[in-house]
């Protein structure tokens, strides 16, 4: 096991790096850099001084080495003047001398940018933003497992019955509904002063420092219900199947009572396929987290993204990507692992 | 807790029962005026071939049809009390307590991600209201009674780590845990091999007499009805035909379906020149299109119209407790022997066509599949193969599941590709050509014909199309004319109306696309055909037809044909010469009449004596295989058999443990075996036909 582990954890490295290389490569191409150059210094540049503008501060150098020095494996960029002391250290943040910081400033290092948006450390704004996206998500997942597997259990243990094709349409409503839909349906509906319910918050902006039923009550359910039907039809898919298996014929021969086999039978062979959709959902949860932080003004990695890509904050991009690259090769080792716990007929060495 | 611990009469009562089921068309009768009653500690047999009902007749008992299925007429009665009338609370109470069944597939019938132990523990909890400790100790001593080793280790196991017949023990267990009146095994032991089905047949009949539980037997296969049964109830097309006491059903039958269903399986009394096996003509009616009148009737061969056709057949008395539905079974002289035969006896077999010798085959497996990791382990499917196969002889490859004998075929194929000796077709040397280097008259010239004829036809290209295609890759032909022409001679040949060349293989029933699977393999003439389990796939009454087939094209084409099969019963009636396979070594070599008679391999003589044989006058010796097979990725060291042999201890020291025994020659009979010539000469035969 403690070998499988660490296998899996050499190939998470190596997406990450490719995945990783594959963004640096996207938001460094020349027109980029060419904004960023004149957002940074003149918007009325010329083009010479564009490219002297970004010559002076290593952006023009080959790609690979630009991406070692942003990783932490190659000397960062540093110009010298004519008598030979330091100049410009791509390390220095504004106020720090070039010459008294160390030579490699890399990701690994833990030194992922500065942001030209916010004017803070990348590092610190995705700690805090970061933080804000997890209590989200944590309420989502919350509601959002639960809530389907009891859906796709309930509709799956009896198929073809009223039970079944009520919540059948339930789940398949709320999967056809994107964020932005549901979003502003649930405003219109529960939140707005106009013709409103006015039971919850249209913002969420409040629930950053305090989490109230009210206030994040929307956020949770929009991000959630998209989710849950799509699990929710996978669970039911996966239990009428577990349900015709001989294996359940044997149990209700046997005079197991059908809660029992439910409960007992069904449901964790029931689980196993799911299981995977599940973990697999959590990445597919980042884009709605993206929709619904800007649409409730909910300030966690997402609205960051959007801020980010909006004002071609390269760094920031950069670190956004790192960390949705994390989300997902992490969830993925954790659905194969628990997959190994849910199958028996799956043992690793 | 059981009902009526005092109720003596019939276990369970079935009178005029009938089941149908619904579908949005029309309403489909499975069962129909179907009456049987089971008395205390006997055991009735069911037998029928596949869609008669049998098994629609053991749900009905368990009030489990499904949502379509329902019950129309007549009653089900168990210890006097009818069934149908019970709640579902009551129901529950009965089924797995006193009433238990045992599936065909053991592994389906296991839930794969609950421990043994909890499956088994949860009978006696849900019924008796045992606790945690008690069950387990019930659950211990059932595993103990059903004969598995190491009981502990076995509850705290997941199905899927036991072997076949381990899995189907622990479902006897299980329906053994309550100790219940009445058993029903639903074809308890056909996904099984022939030795291990022989324990468990034993074992089914000792714990019988054990508990003295009544038992519902539900089978295709009369021999193994015979050695289970005390009586027997004959099914066609949703019907009872005929039942009685098993000797009386078996020497004095009064149906026409049974003397078919008898005349088509191969007894040791056939023989395929002299008595060969009689198919029955026709196929099964599907439900929906019966005949009026009796539903065998457009397939016998003592049909009268206006009486047979006129009205529904009722059940009649034929002697003491035999009934069956015919009503001409008073007229027809049942000793009268089948017609005899004007084939043509099989011609002499000539030079030899194929020379394998001293064939290996070795596959190398990761230890681990899922992280690729670990050290390679050998698996040795084949063993130093030596053999010949003649012109126009049928030479049968007999052996259980894992030994080998697919992967001999594969390499004669040339799917795969030997690790070390030869196979030398005509004068050429092929073990290492691939079928991609063949050329298109040696593929031709090795064809084959598979097992399951329902996965092996295209599904999307019809009947005709499938066959031009391999007369295109044997290069048959000039044109597509020339082709189709040979193409319709083909399935003249196998006995198939042309008009089937546009047909799609949906349409076709499994005998019909067997057949054409046998013209696809004779399409270009070939020299060796291998039929890989050519009917183990079919019903009884379409075997027989389909093998007659086979050695009918064989004998005008002077084929080579090698037979694999497990059933020896079919082997004995066509094949030349036998060849017995164990674990990946040629056990035993010679001809039919030397194979089946002393001396012989002690693991042959083990096969012989497992074959079910439908024949009331046989007299076998009981021999039964403790243990499995063991694993060719682990085989045991020296002789392959030695774990299960029982004559070990006549050799002395060590030997079967440590050296592969040398392959002894009695005139052309082989045996690799380290047994003396005395204890050779002491063998008896296994099978003797008692005298009248």
């Amino acid at each position: 096991m403690g070998l499988f582990i660490l296998r899996r954890f050499g190939v998470i490295v190596l997406t990450a790096l490719c995945l990783t290389f594959i963004v640096f490569f996207l938001t460094n191409l020349y027109p980029n850099l060419e904004k960023l150059a004149k957002t940074q210094a003149n918007a009325r540049m010329s083009d010479d001084q564009v490219v002297s503008w970004l010559d002076n501060r290593g952006y023009l150098d080959p790609m690979p080495l630009k991406y070692a020095r942003w990783l932490g494996v190659a000397p960062a960029y540093v110009r010298t003047g004519d008598d030979g002391a330091i100049v410009f250290n791509r390390c220095a943040r504004p106020g720090e001398e070039p010459d008294e910081v160390g030579r490699y400033c890399g990701v690994l290092q833990g030194n992922w940018g500065f942001s030209t948006v916010f004017r803070s450390d990348v590092l610190d704004i995705l700690a805090e933003r970061g933080w804000q996206t997890a209590k989200l998500m944590f309420w989502v997942t919350v509601v959002m497992v639960p809530g389907a597997l009891l859906l796709g259990v309930f509709a799956g243990m009896r198929e073809g019955s009223k039970l079944d094709r009520s919540l059948s349409t339930v789940s398949i409503a709320t999967t056809a509904t994107p964020e932005y839909v549901s979003g502003v349906i649930f405003i219109a509906v529960f939140a707005s002063s106009a013709v409103g319910l006015r039971w919850f918050k249209g913002t969420a902006t409040s629930a950053m420092e305090n989490i109230t039923f009210e206030n994040f009550t929307l956020p949770v359910l929009t991000v959630a219900l998209y989710g849950m039907g799509y699990i929710a039809r996978m669970t039911r898919a996966s239990m009428t199947e577990v349900m015709t298996a001989q294996y359940i014929r044997t149990a209700r021969l046997k005079g197991v009572a059908f809660r029992d086999i439910v409960l007992k039978h069904a449901l964790r062979n029931a689980l196993i396929a799911p299981f995977t959709v599940i973990m697999l959902q959590f990445p597919w949860l980042l884009n709605g987290v993206v929709i619904v932080e800007t649409l409730f003004n909910y300030k966690g990695i997402g609205w960051t993204l959007v801020q980010a890509a909006g004002n071609n904050d390269i760094e920031l991009l950069l670190g956004v990507s790192i960390i949705s690259v994390i989300v997902v090769l992490v969830t993925q080792l954790i659905s194969d692992i628990g997959y190994v716990y849910l199958n028996p007929r799956i043992r690793i060495a | 807790m059981k009902q009526n611990p005092d109720y003596d009469g019939p276990i369970l009562e079935i009178d005029r029962l009938s089941i149908s089921f619904f579908t949005r068309l029309r309403e489909i009768p499975a069962v129909m005026d179907f009456s049987v009653s089971v008395q205390p500690g006997e055991a009735v047999g069911l037998v029928g071939e596949s869609g008669c009902g049998k098994s629609t007749v053991a749900l009905g008992v368990m009030q489990d049809l499904g949502v379509n299925g329902r019950i129309v007429g007549g009653t089900i009665k168990f210890k006097g009390r009818d069934l149908a009338e019970m709640s579902q609370a009551e129901l529950r109470d009965i089924r797995g307590n006193e009433i238990a069944m045992i599936y065909q597939e053991p592994m389906a019938s296991l839930n794969p991600a609950m421990k043994i132990g909890k499956q088994l523990m949860e009978v006696p909890i849900l019924h008796d209201g045992a606790d945690e400790q008690a069950a387990y100790d019930m659950a211990l001593q059932t595993v103990t009674d059903v004969k598995l080793p190491d009981p502990a280790r076995i509850l705290d196991a997941y199905p899927h780590q036991l072997s076949g017949g381990q899995q189907q023990r622990i479902v006897i267990a299980m329906a053994l845990m309550s100790k219940p009146s009445l058993l029903i095994l639903d074809e308890p032991t056909t996904a099984l091999d022939v030795t291990v089905e022989a324990g468990i047949v034993e074992l089914v009949k000792e714990l019988g007499v054990k508990y003295g539980t009544s038992m519902l037997f539900i089978s295709h296969n009369l021999g193994l009805v015979l050695e289970t049964c005390d009586r027997v109830c004959v099914m066609y097309s949703g019907e009872a035909v005929e039942d009685g006491a098993i000797a009386e059903v078996f020497d004095r039958m009064r149906h026409p379906y049974t003397q078919a269903l008898f005349r088509s399986i191969p007894l040791p009394s056939a023989n395929k020149t002299a008595r060969p096996l009689v198919a029955i003509p026709g196929n099964f009616p599907l439900p929906h299109e019966r005949p009026p009148g009796c539903n065998f009737g457009p397939r016998c061969d003592y049909f009268e119209a206006g009486r047979c056709d006129a009205q529904p057949i009722p059940m009649r008395d034929a002697g003491p407790g035999h009934n069956s539905r015919c009503v001409r079974f008073e007229e027809i002289d049942w000793d009268a022997p089948p017609e005899a035969s004007d084939k043509p006896p099989a011609p002499a077999p000539g030079a030899p066509v194929l020379k394998v010798s001293n064939l290996k085959k070795y596959y190398e497996v990761a230890a681990n599949a899922l992280t690729g990791g670990g050290e390679a382990r050998v698996v040795k499917a084949n063993e130093t193969i030596d053999f010949e196969a003649r012109e126009s002889e049928t030479l049968a490859i007999v052996g259980e599941s894992g030994c080998g004998k697919s992967t001999l075929a594969k390499m004669l194929m040339g799917l795969e590709t030997a690790t070390d000796g030869t196979i030398t077709l005509g004068n050429e040397e092929i073990q290492d050509k691939p079928i991609e280097d063949r050329g298109p008259s040696q593929v031709s010239d090795v064809q084959m014909v598979f097992q399951n004829p329902f996965d092996t036809l295209n599904p999307s290209m019809t009947v005709g199309r499938q066959i031009t295609r391999a007369l295109e890759v044997f290069d048959y032909g000039n044109s597509d004319d020339d082709r189709r022409q040979r193409m319709l001679q083909l399935l003249d040949l196998v006995k198939l109306p042309r008009e089937f060349a546009d047909r799609m293989p949906r349409q076709l029933s499994g005998g019909q696309k067997q057949r054409v699977g046998i013209a696809r393999a004779f399409a270009g003439d070939a020299k060796i055909v291998v039929a890989d389990e050519p009917v183990s796939a079919l019903d009884v009454s379409v075997q027989a037809a389909v093998t007659d087939l086979l050695m009918e094209i064989q004998r005008e084409h002077k084929t080579t044909l090698l037979f694999i099969s497990h059933d020896l019963s079919i082997v004995r009636y066509l094949s030349d010469r036998i060849m017995v396979m164990y674990l990946g070594h040629v056990v035993e070599l010679g001809t039919t009449e030397e194979v089946f008679a002393p001396p012989y391999h002690p693991y042959t003589e083990a096969l012989l004596s497992a074959v079910p044989i439908a024949d009331t006058h046989v007299v076998k010796k009981q021999i039964v295989l403790e243990g499995d097979i063991p694993s060719a990725m682990n085989p045991p060291p020296g002789c392959p058999f030695q774990t299960r042999c029982r004559w070990k201890e006549k050799v002395p020291g060590a030997l079967c443990e440590t050296e592969v025994p040398p392959m002894r020659n009695f005139d052309g009979h082989q045996i690799k075996c380290h047994l003396s010539e005395e204890d050779f000469a002491s063998m008896e035969p296994v099978i003797q036909i008692a005298a009248e």
